[in-house]
């Protein structure tokens, strides 16, 4: 049988999008989260946050457009919309840290049954890693989506009862979006909410290391 | 009035003694007072400790004074894809880090600037982070106690200074500059221009001269990468 086809990363980022609520201020990290701001669903509006002190950012610059002082997290030259506003790295965090960023999207390379995160550092990797403002915005932002793939190029699970790699924050992520399934953090576990177009709750179950809920007839996730 | 503008980036950076703990503005490119920083490096002051975002883009920005093998240690939160000369002189014990989620570098400066002796913050609770902190039950969170982060100089860039020393910034290059000046007991201003007292409106000051006690005048020099 061949292998069944899994979510893009784009696809991924596509499905996410529609986890942002219209008005919401909202930060994207690093990976797939960085590709959700092309995919809003038609009349809703969020405004972006960036942790070096933007509020309100539009698409990447075009070519021949681009000012460097005007970059997000990412480094990558960005546009402003209407209203935004710049402030220093403190407030910048103070945004993320306090409860203000309705909705948080980060990478992950773990996320465990509690919703444990670790997105900065892979054991055994060369030098030191890099926190940046991953923790902040992991232990402050009201709600925190993780984008990720299902499972490592390796094929093991990167969903998992508790993860092994050094960690960002305990118990933070409320919903973990693969390009297997969409699945809640809820005090009483990890509970399937999608699966992937073509994929049962059982094959999901199969490439996830830790127990999956399923208490519904579980939907084919849709992108729009 | 005290004198506050130098006639030139060596003599800007010509007191910083070998030791000196200096905080380095700048993120993502942008904001970094990399005309300072090339000063500090021909003056070649060693065993300085850096606290900054990140350690340096090729020989850009930090990277220069880690080729030169300038600093011992470096408080940073995201040392960076780039930073080529820290990774080889930390992976040859030359350099120690400490890494500091983003947010947390901020405010243990800002704290340092407001005279308080420290905070509890969740962030990084049952992390690498929290080793060695006190930790503590409050408002129904585990915290960790988190303390200030002196420094002897800031270096810092913005835009504009008028002649007292009241600042503006660019864009988002502003960043870690402002918290950086309010924190160093001596901060050095590199900017873009340098107009009359007065010239800026009281309105759009961004950094209040108290904060900063030397100006100089250069053109922004930006790495790519």
């Amino acid at each position: 049988m061949p292998a069944k086809t899994r979510l893009t990363r784009e696809q991924i980022a596509q499905r996410a999008a529609l986890e942002l609520p219209d008005g919401a201020y909202v930060n994207l990290g690093w990976g797939i989260p960085n590709l959700v701001a092309g995919y809003l669903p038609k009349g809703i509006t969020v405004y972006f946050h960036s942790e070096n002190g933007i509020l309100g950012m539009g698409p990447r610059a075009k070519p021949g457009e681009e000012d460097f002082d005007q970059v997000d997290a990412m480094k990558v030259p960005v546009t402003l919309t209407p209203g935004a506003s710049f402030f220093h790295q403190a407030d910048a965090h103070l945004m993320t840290r306090g409860g203000h960023i309705d909705v948080a999207l980060l990478g992950g390379f773990q996320v465990s049954e509690k919703g444990d995160l670790a997105n900065w550092k892979i054991p055994g990797s060369q030098g030191p890693g890099g926190i940046g403002g991953a923790m902040d915005i992991a232990a402050g932002a009201r709600t925190l989506i993780v984008c990720m793939e299902h499972t490592t190029k390796d094929g093991a699970p990167k969903i998992v009862k508790q993860c092994t790699y050094p960690l960002s924050a305990l118990a933070c992520v409320d919903t973990i979006i693969t390009d297997l399934a969409v699945i809640d953090v809820e005090p009483g576990g990890l509970f399937l909410r999608e699966v992937a177009p073509g994929w049962t709750p059982e094959e999901v179950h199969e490439l996830t290391g830790a127990h999956l809920i399923v208490r519904r007839q579980i939907p084919e996730m849709s992108f729009a | 009035m005290k004198k506050k503008l130098c006639a030139s980036l060596d003599e800007a950076v010509a007191d910083i003694p070998d030791g000196a703990q200096i905080m380095v503005g700048g993120f993502g490119g942008a904001g970094f007072p990399n005309n300072l920083i090339q000063a500090l490096a021909r003056k070649g002051a060693k065993n300085i400790t850096a606290i900054s975002n990140n350690c340096g883009t090729h020989d850009g920005e930090l990277g220069i004074m880690f080729k030169n093998n300038q600093i011992k240690h470096v408080v940073a939160a995201f040392p960076g894809p780039h930073a080529r000369y820290f990774l080889e002189r930390f992976a040859a014990k030359e350099v120690t880090l400490e890494l500091v989620p983003q947010g947390i570098l901020c405010e243990r400066m800002r704290a340092a600037a407001a005279g308080l002796q420290g905070f509890y913050t969740t962030v990084g609770v049952g992390t690498e982070v929290a080793v060695g902190k006190e930790e503590r039950f409050l408002e129904g969170n585990r915290c960790i106690l988190e303390l200030p982060i002196h420094a002897d100089y800031a270096l810092i860039k913005a835009q504009t200074a008028d002649e007292l020393g009241n600042l503006t910034y660019r864009l988002a290059a502003r960043n870690f500059n402002p918290v950086m000046a309010m924190a160093a007991k001596t901060t050095i201003a590199e900017v873009e221009e340098i107009v009359p007292v007065g010239a800026i409106h009281p309105e759009h000051v961004v950094t209040p001269a108290i904060f900063v006690h030397r100006i100089v005048q250069a053109k922004g020099i930006r790495y790519a990468g």
